[in-house]
This record gives structure tokens, sequence and C-alpha cells, in this order.
């Protein structure tokens, strides 16, 4: 392609004008700017505003600090569960045929078509006032709404999808043929799993580990509603960015929201970096989501 | 199991399978049947009663309307970026292509904070447009701002892979039949693209419907202007009006459904055209 841009720069019939070219490669860029680019600035400007010493301080606040803690203590359950789900459902799905496979691949997609406040209410209405089982568990000192288990519970629910959608486009693309062949030399079914599946995706197991991380860190629709938002005790960092927000106090909420943004950035490297290097053994998955 | 399954020799079928549907069960499709009755539990009038209701019928328009501006303004640039990104080569192209991804990883509620920050009266953007007495922030545009942020990656990433198979030969052909460059590619490129173009719409809309986060900061939540439908669930719940919730959720949840159906319809359609799908 290059070579033919040196030859046929000027009229190839398959290529706009330079002018043509360049404007929309600008409108582009001028829109991803506004719309991708500005609010990734404005956090850190924000967070900034009043100086590098305010910044750190406010995120040393015991709120700021619960609120980092309850987070990684969340991602550090729902990951971990979605992980072992999205391995046992695309080995089910990727290396056996069965009856009704396709309508569960569309199954396990569908918490992503639920808002995410929908995700949060139907715990409230499963465990909560009026409901069977949350009185029922309370009688035996189990809380479940307004308290950890509950933000647990909302967020696997709206991360579902992640790693099982990464693992079973690819591990369907690998097909069985290396399993078969590391039992019929004799290794043992857990073996087979551990030295010939893993190895073979484990960088598409990290892609989905990542977006699933990041969405578990970064949920706020889900947690809200079924948090109640008890200071220090239930409130993750995207809803203590919310609490300070609405107390006007600015500063704290953006320089909290950094922390998040960092997080999200950090997420975007290391997806290109997985994209760049292992491209060919993520193709069969679908980018993005 | 007979019939159920083909034979194979690999092992930790029952076990994986049995694990994935009781995970399912326990975590997605409990929680979604106790929804279901509880919004039943009002009656048929009572549903309706509750669906009808001015303010939620208000907060549906809202949300159907902004979402379908954002996915409509969203189709036209998120096709726009695709091609730049798929077609022409220039400084920084890399790191714009992975920028796109940033609403899929940035938390809604932060980046909630960020436009309203960017939009309000005196902010950054927003200031340019007071002195005309325009509001951005705290108002339905401001809502639509945050439904493009977060439905952008949905289009340019499900238009992006088939841009990239489609082969430089078709159009080659059609120039050497004699069609200028924009004919070409309003005759032979879009129509192909037409399908992916469609299911990012649809993907956007149904992401920005049920959007929360980065819309509730900036919306401004006044009833029957710029409340949209989740914010009113949230309302309902700290009411305690839990069927009430439940009702508009169900609502939701139905239109959502609809749509997830009409996205795979198109692809099974353009798998039969195109012989692809997205």
């Amino acid at each position: 392609m290059a070579a033919e841009h040196r030859t046929r720069r000027i009229s190839s019939p398959t290529n706009e004008p330079a002018w043509v070219r360049w404007t929309l490669i600008l409108v582009g860029l001028l829109f991803m700017a506004l719309f991708l680019v500005l609010p990734l600035v404005a956090v850190f400007s924000e967070a900034l505003r009043q100086g590098i010493g305010t910044y750190i301080q406010s995120l040393q606040s015991p709120d700021a600090l619960s609120a980092i803690r309850l987070t990684l203590l969340v991602a550090a359950i729902a990951v971990p569960l979605n992980v072992v789900f999205g391995i046992c459902a695309s080995w089910a799905i990727a290396k056996f045929e069965f009856k009704g496979k396709a309508f569960l691949i569309t199954l396990i997609d569908l918490p992503f078509s639920v808002s995410p406040v929908i995700s949060g209410l139907v715990y409230v209405l499963l465990f909560g006032a009026g409901s069977v089982l949350g009185p029922w568990l309370k009688s035996y000192g189990i809380e479940i709404l307004f308290a950890v288990p509950g933000i647990v519970l909302a967020t696997i629910f709206v991360t579902f999808p992640f790693v099982a959608r990464e693992l079973i486009p690819l591990m369907q693309d690998q097909g069985t043929g290396d399993e078969e062949a590391a039992l019929s030399l004799g290794a043992s079914g857990w073996q087979t799993f551990w030295r010939v599946t893993l190895p073979n995706i484990k960088w598409g197991l990290l892609y989905g580990v990542l977006l699933c991380n990041a969405r578990a860190m970064g949920e706020f629709g889900a947690v809200a509603v079924v948090s109640g938002k008890i200071r220090g005790q239930t409130t993750t960092m995207p809803l203590q960015v919310e609490m300070f927000y609405n107390e006007y106090q600015g500063t704290a909420a953006f320089a909290l929201a950094s922390l998040l943004a960092l997080l999200a950035l950090v997420t975007l490297v290391l997806k290109s970096a997985l994209e760049w290097r292992f491209g060919e053994e993520l193709a069969a998955t679908g980018r993005g989501h | 199991m007979k019939g159920f399954r083909q034979p194979s020799v690999l092992p930790g079928f029952g076990l994986t399978l049995g694990f994935t549907i009781t995970y399912f069960s326990l975590i997605i499709l409990m929680p979604l049947i106790a929804l279901v009755i509880r919004s039943t539990g009002l009656g048929w009038d009572g549903f309706w009663a509750a669906a009808l209701d001015a303010r939620v019928l208000a907060s549906l328009r809202t949300s159907f309307v902004t979402a379908l501006i954002a996915a409509g303004i969203n189709v036209v640039f998120g096709t726009l970026i695709a091609w730049v990104l798929v077609r022409y080569r220039f400084p920084g192209r890399r790191i714009f292509d992975a920028m796109v991804d940033l609403p899929f990883a940035l938390p809604t509620a932060v980046a909630g904070i960020a436009l309203t920050a960017i939009y309000a009266p005196n902010g950054f953007v927003g200031q340019l447009f007071s002195p005309f007495g325009w509001r951005i922030a705290y108002t339905p545009v401001g809502i639509t701002i945050a439904m493009i942020f977060i439905g952008l990656p949905f289009v340019v990433r499900t238009i992006q892979p088939i841009l990239e198979e489609t082969s430089k030969e078709v159009e080659e052909a059609s120039a050497t039949l004699g069609a200028n460059r924009f004919q070409t590619i309003s005759r032979v490129l879009l129509p192909s693209l037409a399908p992916a173009i469609l299911t990012g719409f649809a993907l956007a809309f149904a992401r920005a419907v049920g959007e929360y986060g980065s819309v509730i900061f900036i919306a401004g939540n006044i009833p029957f202007v710029s409340e949209i439908a989740p914010l009113l669930i949230v309302i309902r719940l700290e009411e305690y009006n839990y069927a009430g919730a439940a009702v508009i959720a169900t609502v939701m949840l139905a239109i959502s459904f609809a749509m997830l159906f009409i996205i795979n319809l198109i692809q099974a359609w353009s798998r039969r055209r195109y012989g692809y799908g997205s």
C-alpha cells in the first residue's frame, strides 16, 4: 500500500484526494478530542486544581481510603469467580457439541443488555424487604443488601460475560486436537487443562480479566442501588466520588476519580499491548466491550 | 444424556456445564425472575397504571429520544472515525485507535463528573455557549452528550473489522466501471457496511437507554424534562415503592430484549446477504 501511495499519489481511483483525506482525519480527531480526550484531561486538571498537596491529602482521607479498600476487596472476589465461570463455560461450550449451545451463548451475554440500575434492582427485589429470602437470611444474621455481599453480587452480575465471551470464540477456534493428543499420550484431564489448554488461552484469558476488572472496579449504577451508601462501610470508589461531588467537595471527588481514570488508562495500555503483541492469538475474540 | 451431546473423549463436560448453568441460574436467572414476579404482583391493571404514569412515560420518552439522537450522531461520527482509522495513516493513529475504547474502561461516574465539569455554564466548553443563553449541562442536550460518549466505541468497533475485511478489489472494479469516488463510496462501500452500521447503532442505542452513571451528573434530573428512566427506578426504590421500580424495569427490559432480537435479526440477515456476521 505504501508503494501504491508513492507511485500514484495524485489520482488513485481508490483513494480520496489529499484535502478530503485530511479533512476527514481532522473531523474524526476533533470529535475524539472533544468527547474522549477532553473529559480525561478534565479529571486530572480538576483533581490538581488546588495543588498536589491538597490532591494527596484528599486521597488520604479516611473515606477515600476505606472506599479504595472496599473496591479492591469487591474486585478480588468478583473477578476470580467470573474467571472460574468463564473457563468452565468456554470449556463446555467450545470443546463439546450439545443441543441448545447457541442459546446458552446468547444467555451469557444477557447482562450486557440489562441497564446497570436494573442489575442492582433485581437483588434488592430478591433480598430486600418484602422478599422471601432476605428476612430468612437475616434471621441467621446474614446481611446481603446494603452490605458487602450485595455489592459483590451486583458486581458479579454486571461483569458476568467478560471472561467467557473472550474465551469462547478463542477456544472454539483452537478446537480439541491438542487436548485429544495430550489425553491419548496418557495425561489426566487436569494435566491436560493445566499444561495444554491453559497455556493456549492465557493471553485471551488475561485480556478478559483486564476488561472484567476495569468494569468491576468502576461499576456505579448497579452498586449504587444495592449499597445503601453507608459511609466508610459500603461505599466503593465510584460511590465515594459521587458522595464527595454531591457534598461540593470537588477536589476530593476528582482526586478519587483520577485514580479510577488512571486505572482506565493502565487497562487501555495493557489491552492495546496485548492486541499488538498477541493479536494473532486474540484474533478470534471480538474486540471491544 | 443420550442424544443431548455428541460423544467426545474429552473429560469434564458434566462438571463444567453443570457449574455454568448453576452459576448462571443463581446470579442472573433467579434475580431476573424475582423482578418479573414482583412487577406482576400489582396485577394487570396495577401494572399498566404504574407503567403509564405520566412521570414514568416522560422519563421513558427522555431516555429513548436522547438515546436515539446520541446513537444517530454516533453512527455518523463513528463511521467516519472507523474509516479514518482503517484507511488512512497519520501520526498518532494507534493512540487514537486505543482511545476509542476509553468509554469501556473509564468508570461511568468519572465520565459523568468530568463531562459535567466541561459542559457546565462555567466549564471549558460550557462557557463558550452561556453568553448566548445556551445551556448544555442540566438539560437533555447534556444527557445526549453523555450518551454520545458512552456509545461511540460500540459503533466504531462494530464497523472497523468489517471495513478491514472489505477488499480494495471491489472498489477497483467499481472505479474501472466508470464510477467516481463518491459513487463508489455511496453505492458500493456504504451498502456493504450497512448491517455493521445498523448493529453499531442498535448497540449504542441499547447502552445509552440503560446508562445511569455518566448521565445523572450532567442531566439536572428535573422531572418531566431531564429525568431518565433508570434514575426514576432509583427514585422509586428510595421511596420504598419496589413494585413501581420493578414495573419500570420490566418495561425497559422488554424493550431492550426486543432490541437484542432486532440486532440478531440484522446479523442473521447480513450473514445471508454478505457472508459475514459482525
